[in-house]
């Protein structure tokens, strides 16, 4: 049995693309049936976010059932294929089972780290569960996914450093005054960046925001946008002191905040810190400003820097990601192998079992005079006898299934012994462990 | 037999500093709870020796130079597993934990061997009047801590240095408050400690106050705290400044405990 991967994403399709192709989730029923309805096809699972689509499936013919998932997501959206092919990725076998783990634990995404990938194919896989288009290889496959993510999130540091400015303004304020949820953002002037860190501030959990702008009625409007409290420009310095948290960015030709102001304000303050964080170009705030004991002033250059050490240690811990994604991709693989096996086995024990039992019964329905206790020792003598022609055959294949040749003694056991129909489901379920 | 938990403890105290220190470089939730683990295994072992001493020579075991050494390092890490699980601060425990080690080691210096009780400390003034000492001066080795690391952290502030340990370390904010905490726990207690000396000197000794160097150590350690508690409650004094005389006052306070011991003779030099 093989795993395959068809999709495209955002490294490979444009959003317009993206767009055409997803699977909404609401009617996710219909394109499921559709896809474990394809010839070959076994198991399958559809993930549809808006980075990408990709579609997971088990099949014995790896290149006749990348082409029918291929042909299927075509028709399915009404595109044709020579189009949309140029767009999609295909991957079988282990590099299937990396690519799955890789997205899961958001090696593969625009910002690598970012959380939502995991709980978005966790949403998929809960449809195909729920239809039943997933069975036991990929419902095992896609649990060893999320423990594997798991594993990512928490030995390595990938997800854990802000990799936006706005974001990294927020982190280095809770390293300065801790908790924020009774702290105080003043917005001096406007500005994108500046408002984009003001909402991150209220988002995690700022009490208040006072707006100031040389034109009121603009710090009036943004203010009510933000639930805050709007202060005149010339009474700047009257409040100042209330702010824990500093944003400037107006477009003022010199500094508005010089470094005896500061002094002022901190001692208003009673000492207690406060985090500038100036925007503005040329600066708003004096330099200066740093050296004053409990004002930390930071400019975006500062920022950017943060983030970009942010980034370079997410690669680092990437790396790290990588090598787990190494190992648990053998663990699988392996489990995967015997699986293969165990069938096989369980099919050859039946056949024999079959032959077994239909000789016994004649045997035994053409004997007269059966002494009472006959039966059962016939039972016992050819159970006895099926079980040690069946030893080592049987010992041999395990064996294979832990190497790298199973493919060769399955396919030899199933010719010798003619066994087509496989029994999957029951028997497989005692390999979960 | 009395020597089999101190010993122990020895080890315990050995490993979680190490523990500490690696959590330092490599922070992991793994060496975390480790780290938390052999501090507490040690602080049980330490408690058990000081209770077996305790019932073996029928008082409170800080009567010489080992005991007192001991004593302090105990209270040091009971401290430290209480503002641990208080605010979270695990990374502390890799600047105070080798404080008791230290404290530890120097006390297995000193002979051990329990002696007569010395008539003078026959009273039930040694417990209040020590334990009071004793818990304060954990305070400040906590306050010590956090302290030095209020500098560490405003150092890399300034100079934007925002590397591993600075994500690493407390917020500035958290470091304060422990700093804070500790003072109006440890100032109280050494206020008691002192005057409860004083009681008991005036009944032991007749007099109240004789300025033998451990009482005027004393009083000055009790200036320091109290200029620093004023200055917090009066003026918002916080951060830098306040770091700077907590770290002045705890190397007084050591002078005071130890060095007065060692070096200066009086009323107080139990060795």
């Amino acid at each position: 049995m093989n795993i395959i991967v068809v999709g495209l994403s955002h490294k490979t399709a444009n959003v317009e693309i993206r767009e055409r192709i997803a699977f909404s989730p609401s009617q996710i029923e219909k394109p499921l049936r559709e896809l474990v309805g394809l010839d070959g096809i076994i198991e399958g699972v559809i993930v549809s976010t808006c980075n990408r689509v990709e579609i997971y499936a088990t099949t014995r013919d790896i290149a006749g059932g990348i082409a029918r998932i291929k042909r299927f997501m075509a028709d399915y959206h009404h595109i044709p294929l020579e189009s949309l092919e140029q767009h999609l990725y295909n991957y079988h076998s282990e590099a299937a089972i990396r690519h799955v783990f890789r997205v899961a634990s958001s090696l593969d995404s625009m910002i690598v780290g970012e959380p939502q990938i995991l709980g978005q194919i966790k949403t998929s896989y809960g449809y195909a569960a729920e239809y039943k288009s997933s069975g036991i290889i990929l419902n095992r496959f896609l649990h060893k996914a999320f423990s594997v993510a798991k594993r990512v999130r928490t030995e390595t540091k990938i997800a854990s450093s802000a990799v936006s400015v706005a974001f990294a303004a927020v982190e280095l304020a809770k390293k300065i005054l801790g908790n924020l949820s009774d702290k105080t953002v003043m917005l001096i002037g406007a500005g994108e960046m500046c408002e984009l860190a003001a909402k991150h501030f209220l988002n995690s959990g700022a009490k208040g925001i006072m707006v100031t702008n040389r034109t009121f009625e603009r710090a009036e409007r943004l203010a009510e946008e933000f639930g805050g409290e709007a202060v005149r420009f010339e009474e700047l310095f009257e409040h100042l002191h209330r702010a824990d948290i500093v944003l400037s960015s107006t477009g003022a030709p010199h500094c508005i905040i010089g470094p005896k102001d500061a002094e002022e304000v901190i001692k208003k303050r009673r000492f207690k810190p406060v985090f500038f964080i100036d925007i503005a170009v040329p600066r708003d705030i004096d330099p200066k400003v740093d050296d004053v004991e409990n004002a930390y002033l930071f400019t975006v250059d500062h920022l950017q820097e943060i983030v970009q050490a942010n980034l370079a240690q997410r690669s680092l811990e990437a790396e790290k990601a990588e090598e787990i994604i190494d190992q648990e991709i053998g663990q699988f693989h392996k489990w995967l192998s015997t699986l293969e096996v165990t069938p096989t086995i369980v099919a050859l024990r039946s056949r024999f079992d079959e032959i077994r039992r239909s000789e016994l019964e004649k045997t035994v329905s053409n004997w007269k005079d059966l002494p009472p206790d006959a039966e059962k020792r016939l039972e016992a003598l050819t159970m006895a006898m099926m079980n040690k022609l069946l030893h080592v055959p049987t010992s041999v294949l395990k064996k294979a299934g832990q190497g790298g040749r199973v493919d060769l003694y399955v396919d030899a056991m199933r010719q010798l012994f003619e066994l087509e129909s496989i029994q999957h489901d029951d028997q497989e379920l005692e390999l979960e462990e | 037999m009395i020597q089999i938990f101190f010993y122990l403890t020895f080890a315990l105290y050995g490993c979680a500093t190490v523990a500490y220190l690696a959590y330092l470089v490599r922070t992991t939730t793994a060496v975390e709870i480790w780290a938390n683990r052999l501090v507490m295994a040690g602080f049980v072992t330490h408690l058990l020796s000081t209770i077996h001493r305790f019932s073996s020579s029928g008082h409170l075991p800080i009567t010489n130079m080992h005991e007192s050494l001991s004593f302090f390092a105990l209270a040091i890490v009971g401290a430290f597993i209480l503002f641990e699980r208080k605010y979270k601060v695990t990374i502390l425990g890799a600047f105070i934990i080798p404080i008791a080690l230290l404290l530890v080691v120097s006390s297995s210096a000193f002979p051990s061997a329990i002696r007569e009780l010395n008539p003078a400390l026959k009273s039930n003034w040694l417990w209040i009047h020590t334990i009071m000492a004793f818990i304060s001066y954990a305070m400040f080795t906590i306050a010590f801590g956090a302290a030095v690391i209020y500098l560490i952290q405003q150092y890399f502030l300034k100079k934007k240095r925002l590397g591993a340990l600075f994500q690493k370390l407390p917020s500035l904010n958290t470091l304060d408050d422990i700093n804070y905490r500790c003072l109006t726990i440890g100032f109280p207690l050494l206020t008691i400690a002192i005057i409860t000396g004083a009681i008991w000197a005036e009944k032991a000794w007749g007099t109240y106050w004789s300025w033998d160097p451990k009482e005027t150590w004393s009083l000055i350690t009790w200036f320091i705290f109290a200029a620093l508690l004023h200055s917090r409650l009066t003026t918002g004094w916080r951060g830098k400044r306040a770091s700077l005389l907590t770290i002045a006052g705890f190397l007084i306070m050591i002078f005071t405990f130890i060095g007065v011991n060692l070096w200066l003779p009086g009323l107080h030099a139990y060795k």
